[in-house]
């Protein structure tokens, strides 16, 4: 279980985290929904320690993640898939090799045999051929390297996995495959699953729950449906932003 | 009014405090990389490929620089020659400003250059594009992966290319000064060896060490702390070269002074 309590987080003059609460239950899938600038990265880069916060706990299975020792902290991100925006995938390294350092088990990471099958596996899992292992990131589409940062984390067999943006750039079509896919994972790994997007319609198609961060705190908490029948202003703002076609004829 | 006449305190506040912020980040970055020590496994193999990257694509400015700095040295000495000087001092005059200070202080500034802005621009490129937040979020250490193999290819690698640089040099030298005076081989070989100490091939080495040291630290320390986006790349490159510059002129005066006048 994840639960964030009074998180948090300034960065110079600026207050992206005023004292957040959430909380994301196992099995489950929470979308983390917010305009562009809205500190979503921000609160995911908590979770698994990449950001502390500047007050508040974070904590991951009852750990508190920021007083974790280094070795601690090491161990629990095995546990915790993290798939970036843009992939970050290691440019020097070819596919095989990004893939094969998201498996966290040292003993299995120097198994060059095992390392093989199971990036096979994983790009199966992502919808990708076995031949991809062999190409470089700069090679790959932009929909393809969000699949393959998909299947580093994934190697691992976490128990978590956060999104950061899966969606982003890509057109509908793709978008929708990435969409199917975090579902599909869902449903196979039985991972928990956190996924911070601006993309309202892939939110509601694939969480559970959903969680709008706006003005540094989290304004609403709830299921697809008690988002639709809100009658808050900035929920409905951002729900029609996103709805309303003729946002689009401009 | 008040506000202006505080105004230099504040400055010198904020250099105080940057410089504070320089040498906590550094100090931090040094016991990262001595916990990192410990997994060998990663940074060894690493370390090999990228010493083999630094020292191969650096050979070809290396063997140029030192070969013109070497002749020019040569015609210098010829144009400021006295005849009341045997002309075995010239050899002794070109081997010792080469090997104690032409050699390591000039590769040393080419290559603050060359590797310290390949360093700097490529870790400031993986912050930027979060690869090593990914690092991290895998529960890898970037300092095991990315840094230890890029500062100990530049400290192992620097000696061996001053040496390289220092034999053409020499060579180089020895060839030119026989363009513009009347030195036999026999000559140049004799003043070379005359006030020759096996002392001054070690300090040649020592130097390039450190200048080597230095220049892997303080670029991997700059790329690692790059931000905002491409501009940040490209600053923390700049610094990256220029901060190394200047410690490779500053070590090089704390070293004569503390090896060369015991």
């Amino acid at each position: 279980m994840i639960e964030l309590r009074g998180v948090r987080k300034r960065f110079g003059e600026q207050i992206v985290l005023g004292g957040v609460n959430f909380d994301v239950k196992e099995g489950e899938t929470v979308a983390l929904l917010g305009p562009s600038g809205s500190g979503k990265s921000v609160l995911l880069k908590h979770i698994n320690g990449l950001l502390r916060p500047d007050a508040g706990s974070v904590k991951v299975d009852g750990m508190e993640v920021p007083a974790l020792k280094r070795s601690e902290l090491a161990e629990l991100r095995t546990r915790i898939g993290y798939v970036f925006q843009n992939g970050a995938l290691f440019d020097s390294m070819d596919v095989f090799e990004n893939i094969r350092l998201g498996l966290s088990d040292d003993s299995k990471y120097r198994d060059l045999e095992y390392a093989q099958s199971r990036v096979v596996e994983c790009l199966r899992l992502v919808n990708l051929t076995p031949e991809t292992q062999e190409k470089f990131p700069a090679q790959l589409s932009g929909g393809m390297r969000k699949r393959v940062g998909i299947a580093r984390a994934i190697a691992g067999a976490p128990k978590y996995l956060l999104y950061d943006e899966p969606t982003s750039g890509l057109d509908p079509v793709n978008a929708d495959v990435i969409d199917d896919l975090v579902m599909h994972l869902e449903e196979e790994l039985g991972v928990t699953s956190v996924m911070v997007t601006h993309d309202v319609r892939g939110a509601f198609r694939v969480a559970d729950r959903l969680a709008l961060l706006y003005d540094a705190t989290i304004v609403l908490e709830g299921t697809p449906e008690e988002f639709r029948e809100s009658t808050d202003p900035r929920v409905k703002a951002f729900l029609e932003r996103d709805f309303d076609p003729t946002s689009f004829a401009a | 009014m008040a506000a202006a006449d505080f105004l230099p305190l504040r400055f010198i506040g904020r250099l105080v405090l940057g410089g504070l912020a320089h040498v906590g980040r550094l100090s931090l970055l040094g016991a990262e990389l001595f916990r990192g020590l410990r997994e060998w496994r990663i940074w060894l193999p690493r370390t090999v490929s990228e010493a083999a990257s630094v020292g191969v694509g650096s050979l070809f400015i290396v063997l140029l620089i030192s070969g013109f700095a070497g002749a020019v040295t040569a015609f210098q000495a010829g144009y400021q020659w006295q005849t009341s000087l045997p002309v075995y001092v010239l050899g002794t005059l070109i081997t010792e400003t080469i090997i104690l200070e032409l050699g390591p202080v000039l590769i040393g500034l080419v290559l603050a250059g060359r590797i310290g802005a390949r360093y700097a621009a490529e870790l400031g490129t993986m912050r930027v594009t979060e690869q090593i937040d990914a690092l991290e979020s895998l529960g890898r250490s970037p300092a095991s992966h990315l840094i230890i193999p890029r500062v100990l290819a530049s400290t192992l690698m620097l000696p061996v290319l001053v040496v390289i640089a220092d034999v053409v040099a020499v060579g180089a030298g020895w060839i030119g000064v026989k363009q513009v005076l009347p030195v036999t081989d026999w000559d140049f070989s004799y003043g070379a060896q005359y006030f020759w100490r096996p002392f001054d091939a070690w300090y040649s080495l020592i130097k390039a060490t450190a200048f080597g040291w230095a220049i892997g630290l303080i670029s991997c320390y700059m790329g690692f702390n790059a931000q905002q986006g491409a501009e940040g790349v490209g600053k923390s490159t700049t610094a990256a070269v220029v901060t190394s510059s200047v410690i490779i002129l500053l070590l090089n005066f704390l070293l004569a002074r503390i090896l060369l006048n015991r």
